[in-house]
Parts: structure tokens; sequence; C-alpha cells
């Protein structure tokens, strides 16, 4: 038996429901922000983890690092700064990895000013920790930064001495023996290039593959940002694309597994590390857009009607 | 005379040269010597950019205009970046040549200069990026409605990129057999559907229009058929 309130109570209830769930589209966004905050913190100090399955393009990115015979020389472009590190530089450890790994000899330079700082903390963490073999002028060479963008990479496609009489410290590289019979880009068996905008691997693709298509392969480092302007030119004319830091997780559990490390392994776990808070973060990304849907049709209701 | 047509004609001769010596390997030392200047300018660019920054922020603190303080932070940083790089302040020694104070590396991170950049700026500019994910976040929760079919799609495509991007699309779907006629359902195969055939197909138009934007401009600008470089007006 319900009474006369009761009735209409239950009248009401709809309309609070709603006016509540219309109240939620005007939440004030320092909560958003907090919300934010804790899916990237806690999985962070909770050290989340999930394993990866290796896609198609990071397997590609692997074999086209195989596929080229031991001891190769190997160019390697860092065309970022610090503020992309937090993609980029993972999936840089574990290609200059996996490189050293198969012996391959190792050229470094940049076409963005602070990219030879990002590859100079590849070199001291990831290439002389791991592989204290390698020497300089021999096993890898520092050519640095270059003004000019895509004019560097025109101008190496013919004249490699020209364009870099000297490594980044000023030493003459007709002396070191990584580098003294290179004269243009045919001298690599493989580009790789860690890629944040212009110019990168686009440019890489663009003035260096198509001048000598079969030459060498070219493979990118990508930001998930950038990604759509260099999809087009996967697989033809770039071997391999490493995407984002599930590319570089994904790679790095291809080179690890391949060539396993015993200590300091976490400075090749990076992408693996921060795939936990990426996979929270999304997951609140998706409710608070279903959640703003929800407010929205909500607040249409309570001004009469579908609009 | 000075000011337009010789600036026209080394664009002119320049942009001929880069064309035919694609074509010609007898113009390739030539077309060298071009690419040459143009990275010694670029190069000479960022003299001219520091310059340009000097005058405006010099500019914004004498006239105390809005935003003067940032102005003046700026130049303060300028400066002690440039006394910092330029005079090696506290640069370790060189240890095959101790004597010579300049020999020393100004990038390591016992120096002021590396310092700065290693404790400073380079976590500086990684939280500016990190704040985007914040912004980001607010953006969709205010903006990312299903008003019409077309947000409904753009709906829909994010969240599978969203999810695929991540272990939890493997987790709700990769149970599902790749050679199952139900294959096209997991996560990865959507994605993979959407970034390789929808958006490079839109992509790859929207990079044959720019080209030949690029293309006709670069035309017009050696014919000498577009002055708007030459001057302001």
């Amino acid at each position: 038996m319900t009474t006369t309130s009761q009735t209409n109570m239950n009248k009401q209830s709809p309309g609070r429901l709603r006016a509540f769930l219309a109240g939620i589209g005007n939440v004030d966004r320092r909560w958003i922000f907090l919300s934010m905050a804790l899916a990237v913190g806690v999985p962070i100090l909770l050290k989340l983890r999930f394993p990866e399955v290796p896609g198609p393009m990071a397997k590609a990115t692997f074999d086209a690092v195989e596929s080229i015979p031991e001891g190769s020389r190997v160019l390697l472009s860092f065309d970022y700064d610090p503020a992309s590190a937090g993609e980029l530089q993972p999936m840089a450890n574990a290609l200059v990895y996996h490189c050293a790994s198969r012996h391959h000899r190792i050229v470094f330079m940049a076409l963005w000013p602070l990219g030879k700082q990002m590859a100079d903390k590849t070199i001291k963490d990831v290439l002389l920790e791991f592989h204290h073999e390698y020497k300089y002028g021999v096993d890898y060479v520092q050519l640095g930064y270059k003004a000019g963008n895509e004019g560097v990479i025109k101008l190496m496609t013919t004249n490699i001495p020209g364009q870099y009489p000297t490594d980044a410290d000023g030493a003459a590289l007709s002396k070191m023996p990584i580098v003294a019979d290179a004269a243009d880009l045919r001298a690599f068996k493989f580009i790789g290039s860690f890629s944040a905008g212009f110019p990168g691997a686009k440019e890489w693709v663009q003035y260096a593959k198509g001048n000598t298509p079969d030459a060498f392969k070219v493979v990118g480092g990508s930001t998930g940002v950038q990604v759509s302007q260099l999809l087009p030119y996967y697989p033809k004319q770039m071997e391999g694309l490493l995407v984002a830091i599930k590319g570089a997780a994904e790679y790095e559990m291809l080179v690890t597994s391949k060539y396993p490390t015993s200590h300091y392994a976490d400075r090749l776990e990076e992408g693996r590390r921060r795939m936990g808070p990426q996979l929270v973060a999304h997951l609140l990304m998706i409710g608070l857009i279903v959640l703003g849907n929800v407010a929205m049709i909500a607040g249409r209701g309570m001004k009469g009607g579908a609009r | 005379m000075l000011r337009r047509t010789i600036p026209m004609l080394i664009l002119a001769a320049s942009g001929i040269l880069l064309v035919v010596a694609y074509f010609s390997p007898f113009t390739t030392s030539w077309s060298e010597t071009v690419l040459g200047w143009f990275n010694v300018l670029a190069a000479v660019a960022f003299v001219l950019g520091a310059g340009n920054l000097l005058a405006v922020n010099l500019e914004l603190v004498s006239a105390r205009r809005a935003g003067w303080a940032y102005a003046l932070i700026t130049l303060l940083s300028f400066a002690a970046m440039f006394v910092f790089g330029l005079f090696k302040i506290g640069v370790v020694p060189n240890p095959d040549h101790p004597n010579v104070y300049f020999a020393g590396d100004y990038e390591s991170s016992q120096s002021a200069f590396g310092w700065v950049y290693e404790y400073i700026f380079s976590p500086l500019t990684s939280t500016m990026f990190a704040l985007l994910a914040f912004y980001v976040a607010s953006a969709a929760f205010r903006a990312f409605r299903a008003k019409n079919i077309e947000a409904i799609l753009l709906l829909s495509t994010a969240f599978i990129v969203l999810i695929a991007q991540t272990a939890g699309g493997m987790f709700l779907t990769g149970w599902i057999p790749e050679d199952s006629m139900f294959a096209f359902l997991r996560f990865d195969w959507m994605k993979v559907g959407i970034t390789e055939y929808i958006q490079t197909a839109g992509m790859r138009a929207i990079t044959i229009g720019i080209a030949l934007g690029i293309a006709a401009t670069s035309l017009r600008l050696i014919l000498g058929l577009d002055k708007s470089y030459l001057s302001k007006n």
C-alpha cells in the first residue's frame, strides 16, 4: 500500500536522476584533473604491468634489423627533444640495444637541436652499459646536430664527407674506420629515425629512401600524434614503424626475448612499464566521454525533448 | 634592383638547378653547393632567431606591456645559457688536455650548461608535454559529444583505437581466434583496419594534395610569379 507522498517521490525520481546526470556535465574540471592524476599515478606506484603481444609493425621493425648482415653499418637519427622523450626514448633504447646485440656499427646523428643529447643519453645508458666492447670511432660515432632540416638528408644522399667533415666534438671523421669510407647514404644498410615531427622519419623516406630505394632499409619510430603522416609509407617505403609507447613496449618484448640481459634490465622495460598507466588513463578517457554524453542526453530531456 | 631582382634570380637559379640535378648527374656537384648554402643559411637563421627573441622581449620589458615579467625571465634565461655555454662555466677539464680550460665538455651535467639542461630544461619540457593529458581529458569530457552521425563515427573510432592501443584490447577480444570468421571483432584487427586502410587512404589524399600544392607554389616562385617572400607588402 503506497501513500500519496511515496507516489509523488516515485514520480519525481526519474526527474532527480535526470537532473543529477545532467549536473555531471557541469562538474568542476579540477575533479577531472584529479582523476587523471590518480589514473596515471596509482598504476605507477603499484607498478602495474600487462603482457604485450607484438603487433605486425613491431615485428617488421625487428625483422628489418635482423635481416641485415651482422656488423652492418647503420644510421640512427634522433629527431626529437625532451618533450617527446617519454614516448620515443624507450624505443630508441631498445633499437640501439638490438643493433648492438647484432654487432652493427652505429652512426648517431640528429636533425633536431636537442636530438644529440637524446642520443648521448642512449649511448651512455644502453650502448656502453650493455656493450662495453663498443669503441668510439670504430663501432659507433656521434655526428651530432646539423642545421638544415631536410637539406642535411638531401646532401647526405650524395656527399657525407662534405656534410660531416668532423664528428660532434670536432674530430676528423676521415680518421675513424666506421665512416672513413662512407661516401653517401648507400654506405648504410639501415636507417632509423626516432621522430617527433618535422624534420623526421617522413623526410628520411622522402629524401633518402626516395633517392635510392633499394640501398637500405628505413625504419621509423613515431609519437602517437604523428603516426598518421607516416602510415602511407609503411610497409613499402618504410620497412618498420614503431608507434608511440605501445610500439616501444612490443618491440622491447621482441628484443629482450631474443637477446636477454641479466643486469639493468629495467632500462629495456621502460615501454612496458608505461603501458600500465596508459591503459588506466585510456579507460578513464573513455569513461569521461561516456559520462559527458550521458550528461548531454539527460540535459536534453530536461529542456523538453530531444533536439 | 638589389632588393628584388637579385633575390629572384638567386631563387630561380637555385630552384632550376635542384630540379635539373635530380635528373642529370652532371649537375650533382652544383646542387651540393646550393644545398650547402641552404644549410649554412639555416644555421645563420638561429642567430637571426636569437636576435628577434631579444628584440621582441626587450621591447616588452621596456614598455612594461602585459606579460613583461615573463619576457624578463626569458631574457635572463637566454643570457644565462648563452654565458654558460660560450664561456664553458664549470666544465670538467678534458683528461687529454688538462691544462686547456676550453677543451672540457660543456654538455656534461657537471658544467653549468649541462646541469641546467639536465635538471631544469629537460624536466620542464617533459612536464609541459605531460600536462596535455589533463587538458585532453577535460576537453574530451566537455566537447566529445555524439551530436550527429559524423560525431558518433568519430567517437566509435576513438574508443576502438584507445582500447586497442593498450593491453585492454587483447584482454577483451584476444580470445577470438585470428583465423575465425569473427576475427574482425578483435580490437587489434579493427585498429589495423581503421589506421591502415581508412586513415591511410585519407592521409594519402591529403599528402598528394599538399605535394601538388607545393609543386605549384614552387613553380610560381621559380618563375617569379609569386613575389610575396620579398617583402611584407
